[in-house]
């Protein structure tokens, strides 16, 4: 089935993007091109002598072997994120589309923690898990497990995991529900007179229905675990124990930001971007043919 | 529409032109000077009650202290500050930027030359010798103010070391003791014997100067931007297996990174730490026991230990860029806190270094070192005839070097490394940061 639309004025397509694109220009293109420009600079703190170095930046980041490895580090975190982050949500959003009373109240308190910002996320979680001051970790002590996220790597991931899932997950719900409720009831009312049951409904009928929203959700929660975490890891951990939970955008932001090596900074910028790109030019030509609009 | 807007506009002109003719009388009578500072809770109050005091002895100048967030935060809002020319006129930046700072050479005016430039008598050997060498260029001239300035000590917790059976009046004097101690502890059921707070600063910055072997090369980068690292010697792995031996047994407990195991200490969950003296004031105020003072511990047969600690804390930068009368201003201010009287004062108050040698002796004769016990302990540290080896640590990228030392031994405590290949992963890394910071400030 053809979707195109024909404009027969050859100004007004461009006149309708042009806020769009002003947008993106100010918000993206021109610190994109920045990041590019300062990622082939080193400079000192307050930039009042610049050298130019061309690729040395990045020279340096692929003869650092702990940046190699938190691409390793990256990939752990932003799949559990995404994944959590989406299936939970889901499991949320079907149950909310459930609720027939109340169901004001319950949206709302979901919705609740993508007010919050990830820093305070960061802190809250650490509050909660802090292996001194923690009030679940001291229960998971009373019954004999011991929690560790200062020297325990995986304590350490599951604690960023958590709190970076925590915020996310109220974007994630507040569009699954939209799409649920937009999916015509008689559709799923038929298949529940043909003698399906709630699981089968949901595979065959509301699942497909949801996959241009799922779809979408993906792109935006890998989107997410890659580019504003950092203040999570920030608050919960600096990428401790050792170099364990420095993702790749958390050693960008402490460069940058903690240590004032912008070349460096922007370099790491500059990769990051590449590798966002990639990830997502890749999952429009695979994941999107399974999507139906 | 167009008749009400006139008098409305003439209104508006008039209250603008009122505002401003308010505001440049303002101007002439008193000329403003910023002053971003990154001092928290007790020690803000001070800050604050210091330019409160100076403004009040005085008419042509008014000091305003901004807080702008951690030592690092304010660092980083200085620098935006500065690209976009709103920078302020002093900045306290602490003793881990002072590299970055006097690399910035077009960024900053050196104090030495504030406080010429202004008239104002200024003489650099009236200070504390291991604290102005420490903020002074290798040509000799002080480029920043000493303004509260730390050194590592270890604490106690004496009703601890009662109910363990320990003399609570003997602090143990070396890592043979504490290890001891620890056990003691240990065996009478307590959780955490020894904590380590600021374990980069404590256990390998200030326990090189302290045993006097090198941290890095060229005088520790004070002789030059060419250091190396140097903390993997046999003395170092020593240590840091040591400690990674404390650990295993559960007698020393890893607490976290910076400042964070120190709330450990007050809560009386730790027995043992090491850490800034510019903690006291916090144990003063908090803790619920009877706590102890001492020198940091260290290994007696190692020869010339112990030796002296080495300085943390801050410093004041003023910033290149602003009007000569306000320069005037700053070398007015920095005489006002170099007083005996109020650099006394403020030793006592927050338990910071007196870094004069004439406020020191002032203090010590008021009898406030025989009234609190433990307050010289810091002092005593310091004040002392300093070696090549000992008199500071000063590295170009030390905020992401600390970060390091951090990683690393973490890497240790959790048991994925020994203490010789941290040490090595340490200087390999920090070394790497170096030849950077020197290739990029090499002009």
């Amino acid at each position: 089935m053809e979707k195109q639309v024909v404009f027969r004025s050859r100004w007004l397509p461009w006149a309708l993007i042009a806020p769009q694109l002003l947008v993106i220009s100010v918000f993206f293109f021109w610190p994109a091109a920045q990041a590019l420009l300062q990622s082939a600079q080193q400079s000192d703190a307050f930039g009042t002598s610049v050298q130019w170095v061309g690729l040395e930046n990045f020279h340096n980041l692929w003869n650092d072997a702990s940046y190699l490895a938190s691409f390793q580090t990256t990939a752990v975190f932003s799949l559990l994120v995404a994944g959590l982050g989406l299936g939970l949500s889901l499991l949320l959003a079907v149950f909310a589309d459930r609720v027939v009373r109340g169901s004001g109240l319950y949206r709302t308190l979901l919705i609740w923690p993508y007010a919050v910002a990830p820093a305070v996320a960061g802190v809250l979680w650490l509050f909660l898990f802090s292996p001194s001051i923690g009030i679940v970790s001291y229960l998971l002590r009373q019954n004999g497990f011991a929690w560790d996220s200062l020297l325990n790597s995986n304590h350490a991931m599951a604690l960023i995991v958590m709190a970076a899932v925590w915020k996310q997950i109220s974007y994630n719900f507040l569009f699954f529900l939209a799409g649920l409720q937009s999916i015509p009831k008689s559709l799923v009312e038929a298949a529940a007179m043909d003698g399906a049951r709630p699981w089968r409904r949901f595979w065959t009928i509301q699942f497909p229905l949801l996959s241009p929203t799922a779809f979408f959700l993906l792109v935006i929660n890998i989107v997410y675990a890659f580019f504003d975490t950092f203040a999570i890891v920030d608050a919960a951990t600096k990428g401790g124990p050792g170099k364990d939970t420095a993702i790749l955008v958390y050693k960008a932001y402490f460069d940058g930001f903690k240590a004032m090596d912008l070349g460096g900074s922007a370099a790491q910028s500059v990769v990051l971007m590449v590798v966002v790109v990639a990830l997502t030019v890749v999952q429009f030509r695979f994941v999107e043919k399974k999507v139906n609009y | 529409m167009h008749i009400h807007s006139i008098p409305i506009q003439t209104a508006r002109r008039a209250f603008a032109t009122l505002a401003l003719a308010t505001l440049s009388v303002c101007a002439q009578a008193q000329t403003e000077i910023q002053w971003w500072h990154s001092m928290t809770a007790v020690n803000g109050e001070w800050v604050n009650d210091l330019a409160r005091e100076f403004n009040a002895s005085q008419k042509d100048y008014k000091i305003v202290p901004t807080f702008k967030g951690s030592y690092d935060e304010s660092m980083t809002a200085a620098v935006a500050a500065f690209r976009s020319g709103n920078a302020p006129h002093i900045l306290q930046v602490f003793e881990v930027g002072t590299a970055t700072m006097m690399a910035s050479k077009n960024a900053i005016v050196p104090v030495g030359q504030v406080m010429k430039d202004a008239g104002q008598k200024f003489d650099p050997s009236a200070y504390v010798p291991a604290v102005a060498g420490y903020y002074t260029a290798p040509s000799g001239q002080m480029l920043s103010f000493p303004f509260n300035s730390s050194t590592t000590v270890f604490y106690y917790n004496k009703d601890a070391f009662k109910a363990a059976g320990l003399n609570p009046d003997k602090a143990p004097a070396t890592w043979g003791d504490v290890t001891l101690a620890a056990a003691t502890l240990k065996a009478s059921g307590h959780k955490c014997p020894i904590s380590i707070a600021w374990q980069g600063w404590t256990q390998l910055e200030s326990f090189s100067a302290w045993h006097n072997v090198e941290f890095a090369s060229k005088q520790n980068g004070l002789a030059g931007m060419d250091a190396r690292l140097k903390m993997n010697s046999p003395l170092h792995v020593r240590h840091i297996e040591n400690l990674a031996n404390m650990a295993k047994q559960g007698l020393f407990v890893y607490k976290g990174r910076g400042n964070v195991p120190e709330a450990s200490f007050v809560s009386g969950e730790c027995a043992m730490m090491t850490t800034s003296s510019g903690f006291y004031g916090n144990v003063k105020k908090n803790a619920k026991f009877a706590y102890g003072l001492a020198p940091l511990p260290y290994y007696k047969d190692v020869p010339g230990a112990p030796q002296n600690t080495v300085i943390g804390g801050a410093s004041l930068w003023v910033m290149a860029g602003k009007q000569p009368a306000e320069y005037q201003g700053i070398a007015k201010f920095f005489s006002f806190l170099s007083s005996p009287e109020v650099q006394s004062a403020s030793h006592k108050r927050t338990g910071y270094l007196p870094i004069t040698s004439a406020a020191f002796a002032l203090t010590e004769k008021s009898g406030f070192y025989k009234e609190n016990p433990g307050t010289d302990v810091a002092v005593n540290q310091m004040i002392r005839k300093v070696t090549d080896k000992s008199r500071g640590i000063r590295l170009g990228n030390y905020v992401q070097i600390r970060a390091i030392e951090d990683e690393e031994l973490e890497n240790v405590w959790a048991g994925k490394k020994s203490a010789k290949e941290a040490l090595d992963a340490i200087v390999l890394r920090g070394d790497e940061l170096l030849a950077r910071f020197e290739k990029a400030n090499a002009k």
